[in-house]
């Protein structure tokens, strides 16, 4: 098999302007079979809008993109859904594709929530809600995993858990990942390669390479690029309240 | 057995309540009420644009009611108009320009009672063929388009990402909501068909946990309002849509009981 053959998506000097603003501008990307490429950025450095125009959501783009399957498991940053519609955990589950129940049981139990099964949607919390979400994008068994912040509003503990998952996710199913993290520490164990944006790629690469890098350096502060580099969880920076780190 | 003009009206009512039932839940889920309303108002158009050119009813009052939908979407493009005033422009101008165009129609006898409202009377074995066939190709198509139409419902970016081509679901549904409203006006009338849509729906609201559930009560809302509005407005020589819709009101009512029991037992 090629190389070209493992591709799953392929971005190329994408952008994308909305009120006369660009968003993103000149990204470059692909993932491929069984890796896991995860972007990082501060806010509003078009992580979101990069994994949209991945996904085909965004229409109106320059550059081009090149989707390889149609077997995609989407896990959005912010979901709203409106409770005039009464949805069950398991209906969620049936949204886009028909599956058997052993193959719904399968994926929540994975996430760790097959207990909430018939519980209605409105009723869990942040974190439940997040597992569900997951289980839902994982449950259909997709080619190509994209992940915005999926372990948003998780316990500690879990966030841990489910990166792992995650990971075995990606071996198990051979499945290539586009993740999105706030988490530098947790994504740096799993990820094989990092794409740093701030409005467009200011660098890329395997997480040591990007660690090394003066821009990240630029970017998330000295702190940030030691803990890359040695993949340990310390409590060495602090994170404002939209999620942006100190610098210290 | 269709000699009698109750019973043709009990077989037109019943098609409806079938068809309303699925499709008020999208009306209700997606917030498109007005949106109907408007699509309701414009069929008055419809109705003299068929009278003056001699065309089937119904076919001119779908035709007009897409021409409408279509156009709302463009202005919602070109213009910096919220969605709620453009549907307020385009509901009230085409029923004044509907009523206009009556006016001018000096030659035709019109029952204008008849087509705001309903008219038991008017419907003849045609309606029927009309209603009953109309309204199998609508739920046809609807369970065509239920996956992607109910996924971008919940959530727009989930069904346009996993590939279910959300844009075209809705499309569709416009078109069969232009549907039925054509087959359903000369029964419940064109002031009346949303209270149709969405008041069984509200009262299905009320008594499930589930979307499958909803759909299914809202169906029996329905049935039940069709049966209740037609005795009463035969029994009492009323109009037969607001009979309908005051049957529908009766049974949302009843269901608002329900949920005061669960919130109850909840605690």
């Amino acid at each position: 098999m090629s190389i070209e053959n493992n591709i799953l998506v392929k971005l190329n000097e994408v952008g994308f302007q909305q009120n006369k603003k660009w968003l993103v501008k000149g990204v470059s990307l692909q993932v491929e079979k069984g890796k896991i490429v995860t972007l990082i950025g501060p806010n509003g450095s078009g992580k979101s809008t990069t994994a949209k125009i991945a996904l085909g959501i965004y229409k109106n783009i320059e550059g081009q993109v090149e989707k390889f399957t149609n077997n995609i498991g989407y896990v959005p940053q912010k979901i709203s859904i409106d409770w005039t519609l009464p949805l069950r955990v398991k209906d969620f589950m049936l949204l886009t594709d028909d599956l058997k129940d052993d193959a719904l049981d399968e994926a929540l139990t994975l996430t760790g929530v097959k207990h909430l099964k018939d519980k209605n949607l409105g009723n869990l919390s942040g974190g439940e809600f997040q597992r569900v979400l997951l289980a839902r994008a994982i449950s259909k068994k997709p080619e190509l995993l994209v992940l915005d912040e999926p372990v948003q509003g998780v316990d500690f503990t879990g966030e841990i858990a489910l990166y792992e998952l995650i990971k075995k996710i990606s071996e198990k199913l051979n499945c290539g990942i586009l993740l999105i993290s706030h988490d530098l520490h947790t994504v740096m164990t799993a990820t094989d390669h990092v794409v740093c944006l701030n409005g467009h790629v200011c660098c890329s690469g395997s997480p040591k390479d990007v660690a090394r890098n003066n821009e990240y350096k630029a970017l998330f502060g000295e702190q940030a690029s030691q803990t890359l580099s040695v993949y340990e969880h310390k409590h060495d920076h602090e994170h404002s309240n939209d999620g942006e780190i100190k610098k210290n | 057995m269709f000699d009698d003009f109750f019973i043709r009206a009990l077989v037109a009512g019943i098609g409806i309540a079938f068809v309303t039932g699925p499709l008020g839940c999208f009306v209700v889920w997606r917030r498109l009420s007005y949106f109907g309303d408007t699509l309701a108002h414009s069929a008055l158009l419809g109705v003299t644009i068929a009278y003056t050119l001699e065309f089937n009813i119904a076919v001119s009052i779908f035709i007009t009611s897409s021409i409408i939908a279509l156009i709302l979407v463009k202005l919602e493009k070109k213009t910096n108009l919220p969605g709620d005033a453009l549907l307020g422009l385009l509901a009230h101008s085409s029923l004044a320009v509907g009523l206009v165009a009556i006016g001018f129609l000096t030659f035709i006898r019109f029952d204008i009672m008849g087509l705001l409202f309903g008219d038991i009377l008017a419907v003849t074995t045609d309606d029927l063929l009309t209603i009953w066939i109309g309204g199998a190709l609508i739920l046809l198509v609807l369970r065509f388009i239920w996956k992607p139409l109910f996924a971008s419902t919940v959530n727009y970016e989930l069904a346009e990402a996993e590939g279910l081509n959300p844009d075209r679901a809705k499309a569709i549904f416009t078109i069969l909501m232009a549907a039925i409203i054509a087959i359903s006006i000369k029964m419940v009338g064109l002031l009346l068909i949303t209270g149709m849509l969405i008041i069984p729906t509200a009262m299905a609201r009320n008594l499930s946990d589930n979307p499958q559930k909803m759909v299914i009560f809202s169906i029996i809302g329905g049935l039940l309002s069709v049966f209740i509005g037609l005795f009463s407005s035969l029994e009492f020589n009323t109009p037969s849509g607001p009979s309908i819709v005051a049957a529908a009101l009766v049974l949302f009512i009843f269901s608002l009981f329900k949920i005061k029991q669960t919130i109850q037992l909840k605690n």
